[in-house]
């Protein structure tokens, strides 16, 4: 068997080879990486809402939060969601007098852990690009006679996405990144896959590097969709 | 108010999910990086001997099975947050894990062996000074390690037997200490290596790990270990792996 | 080199001991059991990021000036660098360079193996490079941000390419990134408890060592507020460092 034909038998897709469970790992990064991304944008959301809120009680939670996450190891946060999660649930099984049932998945406490800390960043980028809208703007709308819940939807909200674009595409890259961590609550994503594939065919090199482009291709992608899209948002602006 | 909805609702999908089942349903965790006890194959299939021994128990006991991979640092947790019933995993059964969870009977036994490259020039503990001895991470052999060697030797403690070997392989580490019959196995097919030093005898008996409230399971299991031993499906096992008896 | 080593954990060691003296009876009982591991990993992740944000700045600094070239022999090669060590997971990083480079005897039989066949060692280069295309990124952008007339002006007092760029653009490309940077540092303290998966005893290493014994969470709770106090201190030395950079522009 000459070189070449090893590394494809070694990546083919079927049983004889890794390609397959590479592929379906990659996968589950996709939906690890989406789904943390739709649940964390609700909390940016909301924790920037909290931010500019008026109340000094969710100002103070919402930095309290923010600031935790930005000062503790994601891969810490992992575990400490992974583990905690579970005990959690065991005292509130003990409550209820009741056990069972309540299991958190792999798969829901990873996503949970990275929604927890896109959230924290994302609440800051929303919160930048509240901000960045000319309050003029908002003025005039009132003076137009439209309600502030018409002022925040009609002018606040359409623009609030063309600043947030540059900072939450660079949160979206970081976590397609981060969702390689969960490797380690042998979740199979494709980071554990290759993992799997590089110590059972002794060839680690090559999987691991496999991975390395796979994950390359996502930014690539990505990069371009962020372009695509802070052209679409852009598209009324005026160029110098 | 709020409790007893919540009950009457849990105990609604828990009827459901029991009028289902026919049988006992058992939940078996293994770990999948321990060869030959248990790992994956090309297909993501779990096998080994404890995937084989969990087989014959559930046939034994007439249960309906399923058997997880989990990796080792979470394997305790994950028992006691009712992800599965069992652990069937190799694992000793120790001071510290009985605080955590009940044990049944032992299926095998277990010792510490040393390994270490050929012409290496290690013949014990004795010459280990100062080189960099490997483990894995939460296995006796790595608390045995870092008990008896620690500041004598640089323990090196790894999340994965595997990744153990790769890196006794690159020559990163000088010496392996492990479980004997794992690393009998690997040295097997790792010809270039052998044992060095003596058995480091800990009474060590490998059983299975279930929770403490869960008698009932530790109690069938354990009958079941012994109902395989007499009838010779245990011996059948065994000699798929081993040249002698490791019971 | 192994002399030095066995000296200095030794030394390491006795200072473990000797702080865990001090703070072991005003700590709660489930940090002091472990007190000792606690600090000395506490030092080793100091270490490790001490040492790699030097080194990637070393390394940051001529690819960031790479980066902006007019010439494509340097360009090219420099956004490739950046663009490929920010585009791959930390974590995927040092499983290649660990487990992968391991693999192949040329390198085992290489004069640096010595070094690399050291998970610490090891750990230090892969995120001395992840980290320095990262700064080498926020250089970069330090640097088109010096107002063109500016550079014009050095040009017109008759500064050739490399004054100009010692005494006018990266002094101010420097000041312009701080900000940016001591955000990167901290990032570097969050990853640098990724090298705990190469056998690396940092905080994260000892605390999962520890865990792995009792299964106690709040060994987790103890590793946390030790993070979280190093990444407060350093965002604290940062903000005043910056106050200082822009002493020029106070009282305007």
């Amino acid at each position: 068997m000459t070189p070449e034909e090893s590394v494809l038998t070694l990546l083919s897709l079927g049983d004889a080879g890794w390609g397959d469970e590479l592929l379906r790992g990659a996968l589950l990064t996709i939906e690890i990486a989406l789904v943390s991304l739709a649940i964390g944008l609700v909390l940016g959301l909301a924790t920037a809402g909290a931010k500019i809120s008026h109340s000094w009680l969710l100002k103070a939670l919402a930095s309290t939060y923010t600031n935790i996450i930005r000062g503790i190891p994601e891969f810490l946060i992992i575990l400490l969601v992974f583990f905690g999660s579970d005990q959690l649930m065991i005292s509130l099984g003990n409550w209820l007098n009741y056990d069972g049932l309540f299991e958190i998945n792999k798969f829901v406490a990873g996503v949970l852990a990275l929604s927890l800390i896109f959230g924290a960043y994302a609440s800051e980028v929303f919160r930048g690009a509240y901000l960045a809208v000319p309050y003029g703007q908002i003025e005039a709308a009132l003076a137009c006679g439209m309600t502030p819940m018409g002022a925040f939807w009609r002018i606040r909200m359409p623009q609030m996405w063309r600043y947030a674009i540059p900072g939450l595409g660079n949160l979206w890259m970081v976590l397609l990144k981060d969702t390689s961590l969960v490797s380690v609550i042998a979740l199979d994503e494709l980071l554990r896959q290759s993992n799997i594939a590089g110590e059972t065919t002794r060839e680690p090199f090559m999987f691991y590097l496999a991975a390395a482009l796979i994950y390359l291709l996502f930014t690539i992608v990505s990069d371009y969709g962020r372009h695509r899209m802070e052209l679409r948002a852009n598209r009324g602006v005026r160029r110098v | 108010m709020f409790k007893k909805t919540i009950m009457s609702f849990i105990l609604a999908v828990a009827m459901v999910g029991t009028a289902a089942a026919e049988g006992m349903k058992i939940r078996i965790a293994t770990e999948g990086a321990y060869p030959p006890f248990n790992m994956k194959d090309a297909s993501g299939e779990l096998i080994g001997f404890d995937v084989d021994i969990a087989k014959a128990l559930c046939k034994q006991m007439q249960a309906d099975c399923t058997i997880v991979s989990q990796d080792w640092d979470g394997i305790i947790p994950a028992l006691l947050a009712n992800k599965y019933d069992a652990i069937i995993a190799s694992m000793s059964i120790t001071e510290e894990r009985l605080k955590k969870v009940d044990f049944t009977g032992r299926y095998y036994s277990n010792y510490l062996r040393f390994g270490a490259k050929k012409g290496s020039g290690i013949s014990g503990a004795e010459d280990m000074t100062g080189k960099a001895v490997g483990a894995q991470r939460a296995t006796i052999a790595g608390q045995w390690l870092e008990d008896n060697l620690a500041g004598k030797v640089q323990v090196k403690l790894y999340d994965k037997q595997t990744a153990a070997y790769a890196d006794m392989q690159s020559g990163r580490i000088d010496a392996i200490l492990s479980d004997a019959y794992p690393l009998f196995d690997w040295l097997k097919e790792n010809a270039d290596y052998e044992y060095v030093g003596d058995k480091i005898d800990i009474n060590d008996q490998i059983g299975i790990a279930v929770r403490k409230d869960d008698a009932q399971l530790r109690d069938a299991l354990s009958a079941a270990i012994l109902a395989i031993r007499e009838n010779g499906a245990y011996a059948e096992i065994n000699a798929k792996y081993f040249p002698f008896d490791i019971y | 080199m192994l002399g030095f080593d066995l000296t200095y954990f030794e030394a390491k060691y006795q200072v473990s001991e000797a702080v865990c003296q001090v703070i072991g009876p005003v700590t709660p009982q489930g940090f002091a059991d472990y007190c000792p591991r606690f600090v000395q990993g506490t030092f080793t992740t100091i270490e490790i990021l001490v040492l790699c944000c030097l080194i990637g700045l070393i390394i940051a600094v001529p690819m960031a000036l790479a980066r902006v070239s007019s010439n494509r022999l340097f360009s090219v090669p420099a956004y490739i660098y950046i663009y490929v060590f920010r585009g791959t997971p930390l974590l995927v990083q040092l499983f290649l360079f660990y487990y992968g480079l391991g693999q192949f005897e040329v390198f085992r039989e290489s004069f640096l193996w010595p070094y690399l066949r050291d998970s610490w060692w090891m750990g230090i280069i892969v995120l001395s490079i992840n980290t320095s295309a990262y700064v080498a990124e926020i250089l970069r952008g330090g640097i088109v941000s010096v107002p063109q007339g500016q550079i014009e002006a050095g040009r017109a007092a008759g500064m050739s390419g490399s004054l100009l760029y010692r005494r006018i653009i990266l002094p101010q490309a420097f000041r312009i990134a701080w900000p940016a940077y001591g955000n990167e540092v901290i990032l570097m303290l969050k990853a640098s408890a990724l090298t705990s998966t190469i056998t690396v005893m940092d905080l994260m290493g000892q605390t999962r060592t520890i865990f792995s014994r009792s299964y106690d969470l709040e060994i987790f709770g103890y590793a946390a507020v030790l993070y979280f106090a190093m990444a407060f201190i350093l965002t604290y030395l940062f903000r005043i460092t910056e106050r200082y950079l822009n002493r020029h522009m106070a009282y305007r």
